[in-house]
C-alpha cells in the first residue's frame, strides 16, 4: 500500500467521469479502469466508488442501464450524458491549471526566489 | 444540477423505497461477484475468493447507506424529521414556545386587521365590473364632491370621455308594506345607475333611463339583497308588489344581486329608487336648482382608451361652459376624477394617512417582535452551544444544524401567524358586523380576503427567516472542540452586542408607541372637555322626519308645536327644542353669507361660508348654549315678520366686525333676503369633526324657514345614565299618541355625540391597542435580556458578594447594562414619538405632543416598564447565594 497515493478530496468524480468516458462500464469496471489508466498508482475503497457513481448519477452527469457483463453477470452500466462530458472537460482543464500551477510551484529553487 | 434529473430521483426515492433500496443491493452484490470472479481467476477457492472480495470492498452497509443518500430526493424526508425533532425541541421547552408564538400571534394578528383595513376601504376596488376604470367626479375648487342636478344633467350628456355618467343621493324614508311602517335609507339613483355600472339584476328588472320621464315620474325601487332577504323572506312574490314610500305608492321592480352594497364602501342602502322621485321623498325638490348641490355623488366609467388627462381635459371644457353660462351658481366650475366609493377626497386622505401610520406602527411592533424572538433564538442557540457542538463533533453538517434551527423558527411563525390570523379575523368579522351609528346602516366592509391571507402568510414567514437568521452566524462560528473542552461559558461576545442593538431598537419603537397612544389618549380626553357650545349631558334627541308621515306646508310648524308641548309635559323634562339638524351631526347645512349691500349673489361675491341651522325658540335653552347678547329667537318670528338670525361669536367678529356691536346689523342670504342679527350665542363645534377650527355659524328661526326634517333636543333633569329607558318610552308613548304613523329614533344626546367623536376614539382604541403591545413587547424583551445577562454572570455576581460588594454594586454590576440601554431607547423613542404625533393631530383633537403631561407621562410609562421587567432578574442577582455557586462549579 505504500506506494499508492491518498487521493485528494474531489478528484474521485473526475476519475470516475475520465473512466466512464473511454466508454460504457460497469461499477467494478469503473475501478479497474481508474487501476489501469492510474498505473494503480492511486488507492480507492471499493465500496466508496458507489456513493460517488450515485452523486454523479444524480447531478445528471452519469446515465446508468442494467445490462450483461464480460462474465456473463447482471450489472449496471454507467456512461457519460452531454452534460458529464462537458463536465469533464472543465474539470479536467481546472485540474490541469492547479496542477501545473502546483508543479512549477513545487519546483521553485531558492535562487529562483 | 439537472434539477429534472434531480427531481426524478427524488421521487423514485420518495415513492419506489424498496424498490430502489433493492437496486442498490443489486449493484453491489454484482460488483463483488465481479471481484469475487477475478480473485478466483487468479486461482483462489470460490469461497476464499467470495470472502476476500466482502472484505475488500469494505462496510457494504455504509456504503448502500451513502448511496442512497447520494441519489437524493431526501429533502422531503430530512424536512419530516426536522419538524418532528423541532417539534419534540419546542415541546421540552414549552415556556419558550408559547411566549414566542404568543408574541408573534399578537403582531401578526395586528398586522392583519390593520391590513384588512386597509384593504377594505383603499385597495380593494368597487364590486363592480370594471372598477379599474370606474371614477367619481369631484369639484375641484372646494374639494366637495356632491352636485346639483342640473349640473349632473349637463355633466352626462355633454362629456365625451364616459360610457355614461351615474348618480346617486342618500335618501330616507318610512317604508310601509301595509304592516308596521318603519325607517329606512336608501339610493336616489339616476335612471342609468345599474346600466352605467354594468350590474345585473338578481329577480326582475333594474331601473332603466327610458322609466325617467320627468318629475315622479318613476314610481319604482329595486330592493337590495340583504333587506329583500331580511324583510321579505327571500320572496320571489316580492317584485311587482305596490309597497308605500312616505305614503306614496311605489312597485318593486327587482332585487339586486347580494354581492352588490351601493356605491358607498360604508353605506349599504337598503334600495334604490329613482332620483326623479325624490320629491315624493323629501318633500322638497331641487332637480332644476343648480346652485342647490345635494347629489352625493356623480360617476362613471372611462370609455375604452380614454386616459385620465383626456377626461380632465373634456370636463374642464364642460366646467368653462358652466361657468360662463351659469355665473350666479357655477362659479368657476372645475372637475377632478376621484376615486370612487368614499365620498371623493372629503375625508379619505385623512383616513388613509391615519391608517398608513398605524400600518408603520404595527409594521414596527411586528419588527420589535421579531427582534425579541431574535434574541431569544440567539440566547437559546447559545445555551444550546454544547448541544451544536455535540452533533458537529458526531459529523453533522452546519447546514443540516441551521435548517433545523429554521425549521424551529418557522414553526413557531407559522404557529404564531396562523394564531393572529385567526384573531385577526375574529376582530375583523366583529368589525364588519359593527354598526358605530346604529341609525345608519353604516358597516365598516373590512371582511378579509385573499390579499390578507397571504399577506398574513408573507409576514410570517419573513419574520421567521428575521428571527431564525439571528443565531446562524453564532452556528457558524461555534467550534466544537472548543466548546466541548471548555463548557457552555466560552463563548464569544459579538452575539450579544447584536441584540443588544435589536432591544434598544425595540425599545425606542415601543417608545413611539406609548408616546403617541398617550397623546392621542389625552387629546380624546381633552376634546371631552372641550367647549361644544352645547351640553350633551341629560340630554335627549329625538329624530323624526314629518314628511315621512305626510305632512305639508304649514301643517309642519302646527305639528312641531304640538310635538314640543306634548314632550314639555314628560316628568323631568326641563324644555324641549327643535333642530334641523343638531351641531357635531353627519349632514350639517353650510350657505354662503352676504354682505347687506350685495346684488350680484354668485359664490365668489360671498363673504363668508357658514354652519347653519334652522331652530326653535326654546332651542338654545335645551341644546344648553349660552346667549352673550341680545335676544333668543320667540314664537313672533315667523313668516309674518321680518327675517331674524342668532350668530355666533365667530360669525360676529369675522363677518360682522365685533361680538360687542353685531347686534342689529343685517347680511343677506343666497336668495336676497335681507336678515338682522338679533342674538349672539357662544361659539361651539358644529361639524361632524370636533377637531375643526372655529367656525362662523348663524341660526334661523324654524318659523321663519321651516324644516320637516326635525330633531328634537329634550333637556331633561334626570340622569340619563339611570332613567334614559324610562325617558324614551315616555317619549315614545307621547309621540304615538300624537301620531302613529311618524317614525322616530330616540337617543341620549351623549350617544349621539359617538359619531362625532368617532374618529378620534377609533384613533385612540387603536393606538392605545399597539401601546399595550408595544409595551408587552419590550418588557418580554428587557426582561429576557436582564434575565439573560444576570444568569450568565451568576458566578462573577457571586464572587463580588463573597469579596463583599453592596446591593447597589450588585445591582450595578447585573442590571447596569439593560438600564443605560433601556435609557437610551426610551430616549430614542421618545423623541421620534414626539415627531409622529404632529401627524396624530390631523385626526386626534389638540393632539399636542408639547405637552408636559403626556412628556411625564412616556417618560414615567417607560421607566415604570423597565422597573417591571427587570424586578425578577434583579430579585435573582440580589438573593445570589456565593457558597451554593462555587460549589456547584
Amino acid at each position: 500500500m505504500g506506494d499508492q497515493a491518498q487521493l485528494l478530496p474531489g478528484t474521485l468524480d473526475l476519475l470516475i467521469l475520465k473512466a466512464v468516458s473511454l466508454g460504457p462500464l460497469h461499477g467494478y469496471g469503473v475501478l479497474l479502469r481508474i487501476g489501469q489508466i492510474s498505473g494503480s498508482a492511486l488507492l480507492i475503497e471499493q465500496g466508496a466508488l458507489y456513493p460517488a457513481l450515485f452523486r454523479l448519477v444524480r447531478q445528471g452527469l452519469l446515465k446508468a442501464s442494467w445490462g450483461i457483463s464480460d462474465n456473463n453477470r447482471r450489472a449496471k452500466f454507467y456512461e457519460l450524458t452531454t452534460a458529464g462530458r462537458k463536465r469533464l472537460r472543465e474539470e479536467q482543464d481546472g485540474w490541469n491549471r492547479l496542477a501545473a500551477a502546483m508543479t512549477s510551484a513545487l519546483a521553485a529553487r531558492p535562487e529562483e526566489v | 444540477m439537472n434539477l429534472l434529473a434531480y427531481f426524478r430521483s427524488a421521487a423514485l426515492r420518495l415513492f419506489r423505497r424498496a424498490e430502489i433500496s433493492e437496486d442498490v443491493d443489486a449493484e453491489l452484490r454484482s460488483h463483488i461477484d465481479h471481484r469475487a470472479d477475478d480473485l478466483q481467476r487468479d486461482g483462489l477457492a470460490r469461497v476464499e475468493a467470495e470472502r476476500r472480495a466482502h472484505i475488500e470492498f469494505g462496510a457494504r452497509e455504509r456504503y448502500k447507506e451513502e448511496s442512497y443518500e447520494a441519489l437524493g430526493g431526501n429533502f422531503v424526508q430530512t424536512a419530516v424529521q426536522d419538524v418532528r425533532f423541532s417539534g419534540r425541541v419546542l415541546r421540552k421547552s414549552p415556556g419558550f414556545a408559547i411566549a414566542a408564538v404568543a408574541t408573534l400571534a399578537l403582531a401578526i394578528g395586528a398586522n392583519s386587521v390593520v391590513f384588512a383595513v386597509l384593504n377594505g376601504l383603499f385597495l380593494r376596488p368597487l364590486n363592480v365590473p370594471h372598477s379599474q376604470d370606474l371614477y367619481s367626479l369631484q369639484r375641484g375648487k372646494d374639494t366637495y364632491i356632491v352636485q346639483s342636478y342640473p349640473d349632473y344633467v349637463d355633466l352626462r350628456d355633454r362629456n365625451r370621455s364616459f360610457d355614461g355618467l351615474a348618480a346617486y343621493t342618500i335618501l330616507q324614508a318610512g317604508f310601509d308594506t301595509g304592516k308596521n311602517p318603519s325607517h329606512v335609507w336608501l339610493y336616489g339613483v339616476s335612471g342609468n345607475y345599474f346600466d352605467v355600472l354594468g350590474i345585473q339584476p338578481y329577480l326582475g328588472r333594474f331601473v332603466h333611463a327610458s322609466d325617467e320621464h320627468g318629475l315622479n315620474s318613476a314610481p319604482y325601487i329595486v330592493l337590495s339583497y340583504s333587506y329583500w332577504h331580511g324583510h321579505f323572506q327571500d320572496d320571489p312574490g316580492a317584485v311587482g308588489r305596490e309597497v308605500r314610500l312616505n305614503k306614496h305608492p311605489f312597485t318593486i321592480l327587482g332585487v339586486a344581486p347580494p354581492e352588490f352594497h351601493g356605491t358607498l364602501l360604508f353605506f349599504s342602502p337598503d334600495f334604490f329608487m329613482p332620483l326623479v322621485n325624490q320629491q315624493q321623498l323629501a318633500g322638497w325638490t331641487d332637480l332644476n336648482a343648480r346652485g342647490n348641490r345635494w347629489v352625493f355623488e356623480i360617476l362613471g366609467h372611462l370609455k375604452p382608451g380614454v386616459t385620465r388627462a383626456q377626461a380632465d381635459a373634456d370636463l374642464s371644457s364642460i366646467g368653462a361652459y358652466l361657468t360662463k353660462a351659469y355665473p350666479k351658481d357655477d362659479d368657476q366650475a372645475s372637475f377632478i376624477l376621484v376615486r370612487p366609493g368614499l365620498h371623493g377626497n372629503f375625508f379619505a386622505p385623512a383616513i388613509r394617512a391615519f391608517l398608513v401610520g398605524l400600518m408603520l406602527l404595527a409594521g414596527l411592533i411586528l419588527l420589535a417582535a421579531c427582534a425579541n424572538l431574535g434574541s431569544l433564538f440567539a440566547a437559546r442557540a447559545a445555551d444550546r452551544s454544547r448541544e451544536v457542538a455535540l452533533r458537529l463533533a458526531l459529523g453533522s453538517s452546519r447546514t443540516r444544524i441551521l435548517r433545523q434551527l429554521f425549521t424551529e423558527a418557522f414553526l413557531i411563525s407559522l404557529a404564531g401567524g396562523a394564531a393572529g390570523l385567526w384573531g385577526g379575523v375574529m376582530v375583523l368579522h366583529w368589525l364588519s358586523a359593527w354598526k358605530p351609528f346604529p341609525q345608519f346602516p353604516m358597516n365598516i366592509p373590512v371582511n378579509p380576503d385573499a390579499t390578507v391571507y397571504v399577506v398574513a402568510l408573507v409576514l410570517a414567514l419573513i419574520s421567521g427567516l428575521l428571527f431564525g437568521a439571528l443565531p446562524v452566524r453564532q452556528v457558524l462560528r461555534t467550534n466544537p472542540y472548543e466548546v466541548v473542552k471548555a463548557g457552555s461559558t466560552a463563548r464569544m461576545g459579538r452575539g450579544i452586542a447584536v441584540r443588544d442593538v435589536l432591544l434598544v431598537v425595540q425599545i425606542a419603537i415601543c417608545g413611539v408607541l406609548v408616546t403617541s397612544s398617550m397623546v392621542a389618549v389625552r387629546g380624546l380626553a381633552r376634546s371631552m372637555h372641550t367647549n361644544l357650545g352645547i351640553e350633551p349631558q341629560n340630554a335627549m334627541l329625538v329624530d323624526t322626519d314629518l314628511e315621512m308621515a305626510g305632512y305639508k306646508g304649514d301643517d309642519v310648524p302646527a305639528m312641531q308645536k304640538r310635538m314640543i308641548d306634548a314632550m314639555a309635559t314628560i316628568p323631568g323634562v326641563i324644555s324641549v327644542g327643535l333642530v334641523d339638524t343638531p351641531p357635531l351631526h353627519m349632514g350639517w347645512a353650510v350657505s354662503n353669507v352676504f354682505s347687506e349691500k350685495a346684488t350680484d349673489f354668485r359664490p365668489s361675491n360671498a363673504i363668508a361660508q357658514v354652519v347653519s341651522f334652522r331652530v326653535s325658540p326654546e332651542y338654545f335653552k335645551a341644546a344648553g348654549t349660552a346667549l352673550l347678547t341680545g335676544r333668543n329667537f320667540s314664537w313672533r318670528d315667523d313668516r309674518h315678520s321680518p327675517n331674524v338670525a342668532v350668530v355666533n361669536r365667530e360669525f360676529a367678529s369675522r363677518i360682522l366686525g365685533s361680538a360687542g356691536g353685531a347686534v342689529g346689523k343685517h347680511f343677506k342670504m343666497p336668495d336676497g333676503t335681507r336678515v338682522e342679527v338679533v342674538g349672539i350665542v357662544e361659539d361651539g363645534k358644529y361639524t361632524a369633526n370636533i377637531a375643526e377650527d372655529p367656525q362662523p355659524a348663524m341660526f334661523l328661526s324654524i318659523l321663519q324657514i321651516p324644516a320637516s326634517d326635525t330633531w328634537m333636543v329634550i333637556r331633561t333633569n334626570l340622569d340619563m345614565g339611570r332613567d334614559s329607558q324610562q325617558v324614551t318610552s315616555a317619549i315614545r308613548s307621547k309621540l304615538r299618541g300624537l301620531d302613529p304613523g311618524l317614525p322616530s329614533f330616540i337617543q341620549t344626546w351623549d350617544e349621539e355625540m359617538n359619531g362625532a367623536l368617532f374618529g378620534s376614539r377609533m384613533a385612540t382604541a387603536s393606538l392605545g391597542v399597539l401601546g399595550v403591545m408595544g409595551a408587552m413587547l419590550s418588557i418580554t424583551g428587557i426582561f429576557g435580556m436582564a434575565a439573560y445577562s444576570v444568569s450568565r454572570r451568576l458566578k462573577e455576581l457571586g464572587i463580588r458578594v463573597a469579596l463583599g460588594a453592596q446591593r447597589r454594586e450588585v445591582l450595578a454590576a447585573a442590571l447596569g447594562r439593560a438600564f443605560k440601554l433601556l435609557a437610551f431607547g426610551s430616549a430614542a423613542g421618545l423623541v421620534l414619538g414626539l415627531l409622529a404625533t404632529k401627524v396624530l393631530a390631523f385626526i386626534v383633537y389638540e393632539a399636542s405632543p408639547r405637552d408636559p403631561l403626556v412628556l411625564c407621562g412616556a417618560v414615567l410609562a417607560m421607566a415604570l416598564l423597565g422597573l417591571v421587567a427587570t424586578w425578577i432578574p434583579a430579585q435573582r442577582a440580589l438573593q445570589v447565594n456565593p457558597l451554593a455557586l462555587l460549589r456547584e462549579e
